[in-house]
């Protein structure tokens, strides 16, 4: 294999990185998904075990939906569709690198935060098969952290900010964003758990993963808000009888 | 233009900005490929080079890396099915709502005649 560009890349990741110290920039990377081979065998598997439960939950959910209001599969298929995109769009950010969205916000607001395990789960393997991005063997640590723990987040923010009466749209922002973010410092932790520092164990070794994601990320989750209100808004203008049947609209502050 | 229309487009517009400005503010950086850097940390903390013990199978199949251009042929195809979805279904929704206001529309004026 390409092994020569391998060592040619990851020397100049070193080498950019160390420029990039210098200069007060956090260093040039940031991974949404754990990369294929990257996590030792026992954490593959864990991670793997870990999701089973909440993809069947998603299942249930997903069927349990869809028998009460057939019509909705039209919004679970756009759910479905806007993790497809979000996805798949690599956009700059302010330290120097790319990285993507999650997309799984509106999924979570709509359907509940297990449903979006099913669907998050084709969108990976998707990336994993034919664009070599994550993994089979990281398949299930980026399974749980951006197609459950981040929509449990959303959902969890969604739900609170729905209690508190904070005005509609501001919710589903804060609920996409900090569900994307959230994502991100689960993958920081799946790393720092796999390779804890010497000095410092998983702790240290968490910091050092998360001071190189969290910046990136940082406008990505705000876009992700942003783009999430918009077809939010797009859906309460259009389809309004779905979004009651889910109980969007019930009870909600507008 | 609708204060909601306003709105939308608003947010669309700022998420262009936020997304775009910092291709011009860093004007040297390098923007590259974000998701295999971490392996870069992995090596920084372990203190040498990790060798991943699982390559992706579509890399082994071709015998090499995924050419950046195919890649990018795969995110488009990623981003094509899900846009296709997304407006197929919003535009079933925006001519559905039309048909349902056409008639309420009609009625609305009735009511207020009377």
């Amino acid at each position: 294999m390409n092994t020569s560009l391998n060592t040619r890349e990851k020397r100049f990741i070193a080498v950019a990185a160390a420029i990039a110290l210098v200069f007060g920039f956090t260093p040039v990377a940031s991974a949404m998904h754990i990369m294929e081979g990257y996590l030792p065998v026992g954490f593959s598997v864990a991670w793997g075990v870990i999701c089973i439960p909440f993809l069947i939950a998603g299942y249930m959910s997903i069927k349990k939906t869809l028998k009460e209001n057939p019509k909705t599969i039209t919004l679970l298929a756009m759910a479905g569709a806007y993790v497809f995109v979000l996805s798949s769009l690599k956009i700059p950010s302010v330290t120097g690198s790319c990285s993507h969205m999650t997309g799984t916000g509106l999924g979570a607001i709509l359907f509940g935060p297990t449903a979006v395990s099913i669907l998050g789960v084709i969108v990976l393997l998707f990336q994993a098969i034919l664009l070599a991005h994550g993994g089979l063997t990281t398949l299930g640590a980026n399974t749980f952290s951006m197609a459950i723990a981040g929509p449990f987040v959303t959902f969890g923010i969604f739900i609170l900010c729905k209690k508190i009466k904070i005005n509609k749209h501001v919710g589903v922002f804060l609920a996409a964003a900090i569900g994307d973010l959230f994502t991100y410092c689960v993958t920081a932790f799946q790393l720092a758990m796999a390779y804890p520092s010497e000095s410092g164990g998983v702790a240290a070794s968490m910091v050092k993963f998360l001071a190189v994601f969290a910046p990136t990320q940082i406008p990505l989750a705000i876009i992700e808000g942003i783009l999430t209100v918009v077809i939010i808004i797009g859906l309460e203008t259009y389809a309004q009888p779905e979004l009651n049947d889910l109980g969007y609209l019930a009870g909600g502050v507008k | 233009m609708t204060a909601t229309k306003k709105t939308v487009i608003g947010l669309l517009v700022l998420a262009v900005i936020i997304a775009l400005v910092p291709l011009f503010i860093l004007q040297n950086a390098e923007f590259g490929g974000s998701d295999d850097a971490g392996s870069g940390v992995v090596s920084e903390i372990t203190g040498t080079e990790y060798e991943p013990w699982f390559t992706p199978i579509f890399e082994t199949a071709i015998n090499g890396e995924i050419p950046g251009e195919v890649e990018s042929l795969f995110f488009c195809v990623q981003t094509g099915i899900g846009v296709g979805i997304i407006a197929f279904i919003m535009g079933r929704f925006v001519e559905r709502k039309k048909k349902e206001d056409e008639p309420n529309k009609a009625d609305g004026s009735k009511r207020a005649k009377k």
